[in-house]
Formats: structure tokens, sequence, C-alpha cells
């Protein structure tokens, strides 16, 4: 490991103390008796599966969910943290994974609001040039948000909790929106954190991140603390069998064996349904019986143009997009869907499943025909028995049927979703961020579903941010930047480094070129 | 005392919220009266039990609950695709004026067919005037609840315009009314009282919502455009069908309202044929949850609250705005009620 990080200083009391601390949400006990400390200067990770309550935990020490019972000390003195002004005037800043901005304002309007808007921005934008520059964090307070890509604007928040000066600082999956080299940049800030004392709680799902990174990782499963120990003196397996609780069984890849071509993307140009979308420009490629090309690229760099082309929620030209030798770039997405296309958008609630709507009505959603319709007329008992099927054949953990999509969780929906397009046995699927926030075991789910799904003679686009993800169930890959994509490159032909360096949009003139 | 979020909303709380709605504006309707120095006793007493003292009352709250039901209904269906159809009003005038223009032109004689034309203009003039703003949405994204609302004065001003020019009855001492029309064109009544066969059809109408919400796939595209717009464009559903099918629907019941009240009780084009149902028909659909059979019930209760009120301004002389101002208190009661559904009280001393 090249850049393993150093020692964290002994302190005796540590800065942040735990225990015991619960909180219940109806019958789901978020929390039970969880116990953590976390010492100066300490890069902390806070593991587990989605639901295991790590964000209940980090919302608690926030000051935005009050415990059940229990009690936090912060340098050994019992604190309440009722709210989080309390927790900001302790000392501690976070950095959610989903933060809310004003794009329209400029990052030092942003930031000044961030403070409470007490001081004015323009008196603030040297202070935070200042401090920008000290953590080789690069951004320009006079610039508006919107321009700034999802890295920037992270930035945004951490130099907002950099300028208060905190002595904790947590940050929720952080690297979820990054390139492995903007993720790189992000250790590198965080490690000097760390060096001048700063203390840092790093919630994570990438375990490879974890023990390039962190001191100590504390595993939660099921609102309880499975185990806590030195992430770099354990495996990845280990760590990821702590997480689940029990034995993983890895996906297995099929033997590669190209058939006909199934899709053909012929000069796909765009332009963008917002202001401040991205133009889809020449875009071409080719997807063949049986393979999977997985599309890499860091958010907003028209991924979402690219998908709402392919799946007829946008119209092209009808030569632009060809499935098999049928033109189908003028269809709407119900005939794409009878011609053989499938599509997992990458929003499960409100987009791929209605979350007030039961299981039953769900699994319609995109299977509005025979079967489950005739005449005009619902049939319930149609609808009902191709729920149980998707529920009994992708193991979808679920009260019935009739359960509402928004009881699951998301991995459960999510296999519920992928189960249902995958049923529909489509000649092509569109996955867009198949396993994004979802947990370990669900993940291998869907990915060997996938697999299953392409061995069988499909051919699949899969859409994705996660680098390692790609690695491994992708045979070719290309990159999507500024609207561009560039050539599809076999796996054997392609490094991680190289992706992540073409994703920040360094190679696009070359593959340009090779096009 | 506080509020807490509940986990899921409660279901049982859905269905209580609109009777605690009920009960608490009884209260309050009680304290109104006491304040205008009436016996709230007897003054309740006239509003909601004397009107359904004898079959004749029976057969007037089933006549008010007509137009009340097939409006709600409307706009319920509406409402279910989160399509806002505040234009009922306009669209029961302009089914109005439509039916009544075609029973105008057709005149005394004619036979059996002229009755279904006369029904068949009313619904058809509903659904053109809601036709409007549902291109405006379409094509240019004006939304609906603006349109829909100022709409209702335009057809208010067309049907007066009318009453007092080209369609004033020449023999009417100058009064801004039309002719009264034909028996071919009025619709028989029952029993001996002024009760018309349409509200048997705004009954039916009520399994039919039911059937086309919960049981057909247009139901269901509407339904998940309602919930989910996303998962709607993810599906493949039409927006703009969505659009133009629920506002046609609504328009059409409301036209249908509009035609049977006038060639029903009023038997004639007045300058106002509407005391404001298309209005009340927005509360009814709330205080019905949306769900056609509790719009029944609401429909029946809003068509008690107007003959109690007509009863009140006769026998106590109080104001006719007595009327709007109940049904507001019900809307209101209704609103704050329903923060139960969501939310639970929470009583603990504070920390």
């Amino acid at each position: 490991m090249p850049d393993s990080p150093p020692p964290p200083p002994q302190a005796a009391t540590p800065l942040l103390a735990v225990i015991g601390l619960s909180k219940r949400f109806g019958a789901v006990m978020a929390n039970a008796d969880v116990a953590l400390s976390v010492m100066k200067g300490e890069i902390h990770a806070l593991l587990g599966e989605n639901g295991a309550g790590k964000s209940t935990l980090v919302k608690m020490i926030y000051g935005l969910v009050e415990p059940d019972g229990g009690r936090i000390e912060w340098e050994g003195r019992e604190v309440r943290i009722p709210d989080p002004n309390a927790a900001r005037a302790l000392g501690i800043g976070m950095v959610f994974q989903h933060f809310s901005q004003f794009e329209t304002l400029t990052v030092a309007e942003n930031i000044a609001l961030g403070l409470g808007g007490r001081e004015m921005p323009d008196a603030l934008a040297p202070r935070i040039r200042e401090t920008a520059a000290r953590y080789g964090l690069a951004v320009d307070p006079n610039r508006h948000v919107f321009h700034l890509s999802v890295g920037e604007r992270q930035r945004v928040e951490i130099l907002r909790c950099l300028m208060q000066a905190p002595q904790l600082l947590i940050l929720d999956e952080p690297t979820s929106v990054l390139t492995p080299q903007e993720a790189q940049s992000l250790f590198t800030v965080l490690r000097r954190l760390a060096a001048e004392g700063c203390a840092i709680l790093y919630i994570g799902h990438k375990l490879e991140e974890i023990r390039t990174l962190c001191h100590t990782a504390t595993v939660l499963r099921a609102g309880r603390v499975a185990g806590t120990c030195d992430p770099r003196l354990v495996s990845p397996m280990e760590l990821a069998t702590m997480m689940v609780g029990s034995e993983l069984v890895q996906p297995r890849r099929r033997t590669h064996k190209p058939g006909r071509v199934v899709l053909t993307v012929n000069d796909l140009t765009l332009e963008p349904g917002d202001a401040h979308g991205i133009p889809l420009q020449g875009v071409r490629f080719e997807l063949r019986a049986g393979e999977i090309l997985g599309i890499a690229g860091v958010a907003g760099n028209g991924q979402k143009e690219l998908l709402a082309a392919l799946s007829g929620e946008r119209l092209s030209r009808p030569s632009a997009i060809r499935l098999g030798a049928e033109a189908i770039g003028a269809l709407g997405p119900v005939a794409r869907r009878r011609a053989g296309l499938g599509f997992i958008p990458e929003e499960r609630l409100g987009r791929g499943a209605v979350a007030e709507l039961s299981l039953a009505e769900n699994s319609m959603l995109t299977r509005l025909a025979s079967p489950v319709v005739a005449g005009g007329l619902v049939r319930r008992g149609a609808a009902r028995a191709l729920a149980k099927r998707l529920i009994e054949r992708f193991k979808v953990r679920a009260a019935g049927v009739g359960a509402s999509a928004g009881s699951l969780s998301g991995g459960n929906m999510q296999k519920f979703i992928v189960g249902r397009e995958l049923d529909a046995r489509p000649l092509v699927l569109l996955a867009a961020h198949p396993t994004w926030g979802v947990d370990v075991g669900a993940t291998i789910a869907i990915r060997q579903a996938l697999l299953d799904l392409a061995a069988a003679g499909a051919g699949i686009v899969v859409v994705s941010e996660d680098l390692a993800e790609l690695f491994e169930i992708a045979d070719r890959i290309a990159v999507l930047s500024s609207g561009r994509l560039g050539e599809a490159v076999a796996l054997s032909q392609l490094t991680l480094e190289a992706v992540g360096l073409q994703m920040t949009g360094h190679a696009t003139a070359e593959c340009l070129d090779a096009a | 005392m506080r509020l807490e979020k509940r986990e899921a909303p409660s279901a049982a709380m859905l269905w209580v919220a609109p009777l605690l709605a009920a009960a608490a504006s009884v209260l309050l309707t009680g304290l109104l009266f006491a304040a205008l120095r009436v016996n709230p006793l007897a003054a309740l007493r006239l509003l909601y039990i004397d009107p359904l003292a004898n079959a004749n009352g029976v057969a007037e709250l089933a006549l008010k609950m007509t137009p009340l039901l097939l409006c709600a209904l409307g706009i319920a269906i509406g409402g279910r695709a989160n399509v806002w159809n505040i234009g009922a009003e306009g669209q029961f005038t302009m089914g109005a004026v439509a039916g009544g223009g075609i029973a105008l032109v057709l005149g005394p004689g004619g036979g059996w067919y002229v009755l279904p034309l006369v029904l068949a203009g009313g619904i058809a003039g509903g659904m053109a005037w809601a036709a409007i703003p549902a291109a405006l949405r379409v094509g240019a994204n004006a939304h609906e609840i603006l349109t829909t609302l100022m709409l209702n004065y335009v057809a208010q001003d067309i049907l007066s315009w009318l009453v007092h020019g080209p369609w004033r009855d020449p023999q009417g001492f100058n009064f801004p009314q039309s002719k009264t029309f034909a028996d071919a064109a009025t619709l028989p009544t029952l029993w001996g009282t002024r009760l018309t066969p349409i509200f048997f059809v705004a009954l039916l109408a009520a399994p039919c919502a039911w059937l086309l919400l919960q049981h057909t796939s247009a139901g269901y595209r509407l339904r998940v455009a309602g919930l989910a717009p996303a998962a709607a464009r993810y599906a493949g559903f039409s927006a703009s069908g969505t659009v133009w099918l629920s506002l046609l629907i609504s328009g059409g019941l409301a036209g249908l309202a509009g035609i049977a009240e006038v060639s029903g009780p009023i038997g004639q084009l007045l300058p106002t044929v509407s005391p404001g149902y298309g209005y009340a028909a927005i509360i009814v659909a709330f205080l019905g949850r949306l769900e056609p059979f509790g719009i029944v019930v609401a429909s029946a209760l809003m068509a008690l609250l107007y003959l109690g009120a007509d009863g009140l301004q006769m026998h106590l002389q109080l104001p006719l705005s007595l009327t709007g101002t109940l049904q507001g208190m019900l809307l209101f009661l209704l609103l704050a009620a329903d923060v139960l559904v969501a939310n639970r009280i929470v009583w603990r001393r504070a920390p």
C-alpha cells in the first residue's frame, strides 16, 4: 500500500465517546446499545449495510435525532446535543451524502449562509481562499454553484465545515460521487486534517477505501455493533462478512461469447432537456447479444440524457437507435419495451416504483399488458401472481405482495425492480447505477442476476459511477465525458487508473481521434 | 403537548379525521349561533334534523346531492392524477348553457330524442369548457388550478350575457331569463317530488369512478401519474393523456350536473344557475378523501348543509352567507384534522 495512514496520536480520553446509545423508530430498533469512541486525530470508519443504523448514529451525534437511551461524552464530559447548532458549537462538522446547496448562489454566498448568514460573502472570500489553499481544496469562492461538478460541490461542503475549525468531521459516503482521482485528493485532505488533530468519522461502503484510509473501523449490523477492528489488518472479505453476518458468495463470471448486434446507437445528438443539462454529441456504440457494456463517467456528464434517450423518455431520430434491425429512436418507452428493451432506472422510489402503491401494483408499472391487463381491466390476481413470483425468484424480503413499496429497504426494493425488468425477458437491458446505495448482499445478488441475463443471451448496458462494479461485471467499458462517449475498450486492455483519468476528461481527445 | 411525525400515515385516522372535523364543526356552529343570539340547539335542529323530517325533505336532499356528487367525483378523479380542477362551477354553467341552448333551439314539440340530445349537449358543454384548460396545460404549461378558476368567471359572464340578450324570453316582462323549456326537454320527476332520475345516475357514477380508478389500466395510469410523475414518465404513460382524460371526465360530469339542474328543478336558464355547487364540490371531494364512496357520504352531508341553511334563513332570518361560512369552516377543520393523519400528538412535560 503506497500511502498507508500515519498512526494516530494517542491520548488518554477519547474526543467523542458514545456509550449504550439506543434509538427506536416504531417497531425497528435503529440503534441498540451502540458504543463507539473516537480519538483526536483518528480516522474512524463506520461500516455497515444499508439500514444497519449508521445514519441514525451520526444523526444522533450531530443533534438531528434525539436518542432514546445511552449517553454521549465529549472530551470526557457528558453532553446533550439537542440540535445541529449545539453540535457545531462543540466543534462537530458534518458533510452529508445528499447535501443541498443554492445552485444560483456563489460558493462564498453558500458558505456564508451555512455559517448562519452573519458574515457577508465578500468579507468571507479571502478566508475561504486561505482555508482552501491550506488544505489543497481548489475552490473559487466567486463561482456559481451550478457551474460546479458534484466533486467540487462536495469540496464546498467540506470547506464550509473547515471554516468553523471543527474537532470532529463526519462524512457520509463522500466518495460515492467522486472519480478515483478526486477520491484520492479527498483522502489527502482528510489525512492532513487528521495529522493536525482533527478526528474524522467516515461512513463508507467501499472496503478497499477504508482499508487505505482509516485507523479503526466500527461495523454495525442491524443496529448493533458487530465488531471493531483495525481495517488495515483484516481482509475485505472478513470486513464484508462482519457486515453481513454470513459468508458471502461472490458473483461468478460467465464465459463471454458475443453474438449478433442487438443495439446500435449511431450519431446520437441531443440538446439538453433543462438549462443545466449536458448535450449529447455524436454518441455511437454497438452492443452484442451476451455482452455487458459498462458506461463509466462522473455524474453530470450526460448520463441522465443518454439514459433518457435510450429508454425513450426523450425521442430522437428514428435511425439513431436500433434494437436489432428496428429503428426505435422515435418510439416512446411503451413501444420500446414491447420491442424488447428493459430499463432499471437510477432512482428507486418515485421512479422505478411508487412508494405508496403495493408490490402487486408496482409489479405492473412496466408490465401493463397481457396477462395483467385484459380488455382495459386490471386482473388483480395476475398482478399478485407476478409480484409473488418476483418476490420468490429474487428473494425480496417483504411482508407480502400487499406491502407498500415504501416499506421495503433500498436493497430489497432494487431487487424487486431488477427482478421485474429481468422477468420481462428483455433483448436489451439498460441498468442505471444498479447497485447504488444497496447493501453488500443485495449488490451481489443483483450483479449475479445481470451476469445470468447476459449469459442467457441478452445485451446489457450498465451506466455506473462505481468503477469497481464495472470492472467486475462489464466486458467492455466506454467513458462518457461532457456528453461525448469514448470508444468502448475490452476489459483486458484497461486499468482502473486509465478509466479514472478519462473520467476527468483528460483523454477525451484521444478517444475521439480513435473513434 | 407536541406533534410527532408518524412512521407511516395512519389508515384509521384517514377516516376518523373527517368525523372529527364534522363533530368540531357542529360544536363551532353551535357557538356561532350563540354569538348570533339564537338558541343553538334549536338552530342546530333546524340545520341538521328538520330538513330530513319527511319524504319530501329526503327527496330535496337527494336533489341537492346530485350536482355535488357529480362534480366532486370528477374533481376526485382529477385529484388522484394530481390534476386539480377548480373549474367545476364554470363547467356546470357551460353544461347548462349548451344543453339549455339545444332545448331552446328545438323549442316546443319534438319527440323522445330531445331529452337525450339536451343531456348530451350538457355533457359536451362541460367537456368543451374543461378542454380549454387541458389544452393550455398540455400546450403552454399553464397550470390548471389558475386557468380553470379564471374560466369560471368567463362562463358566468357568457350565461349572463345570453339571458340578458339573445336568449331572453320576449314574454318574460324584461326579466333576464330564458323561455321555460318544453316538456320534451325537461327531466321527468319522481314520486311527486322534484327529484329527477339523474340522482340515480350520480349514485351509479360513484361505483363507476371506483371501478375506473381501481380496476382499469387507465385508472392505474392516472393514479401513478398523481403519486409519482417520474414513475409515470419512466413507465411511458403519456402526461398529456393524463391531463386530457381527467379534465374531460371532470368537465363532462360537471356539465351533466349543470344540464340536470336547468332541465330539472329550474326549468329554464337564469343569470345564475348554481349556488356555488362547483366550489362546494371541492370541499366534498376532500371530505370524501378523493374516494368515490367517501364522496357519496360527504355530498349528502354538504347537501344537508345547503338545505339546513335555507331553513335557518326562512325561520330564524339568518343571512344566506351562513352557508358559505359553514362550508368554509368544515373544510378548514378537515385540513386541520388531517395533520393527525401524518402526525400524532405526544403529551409530555417540557424538558
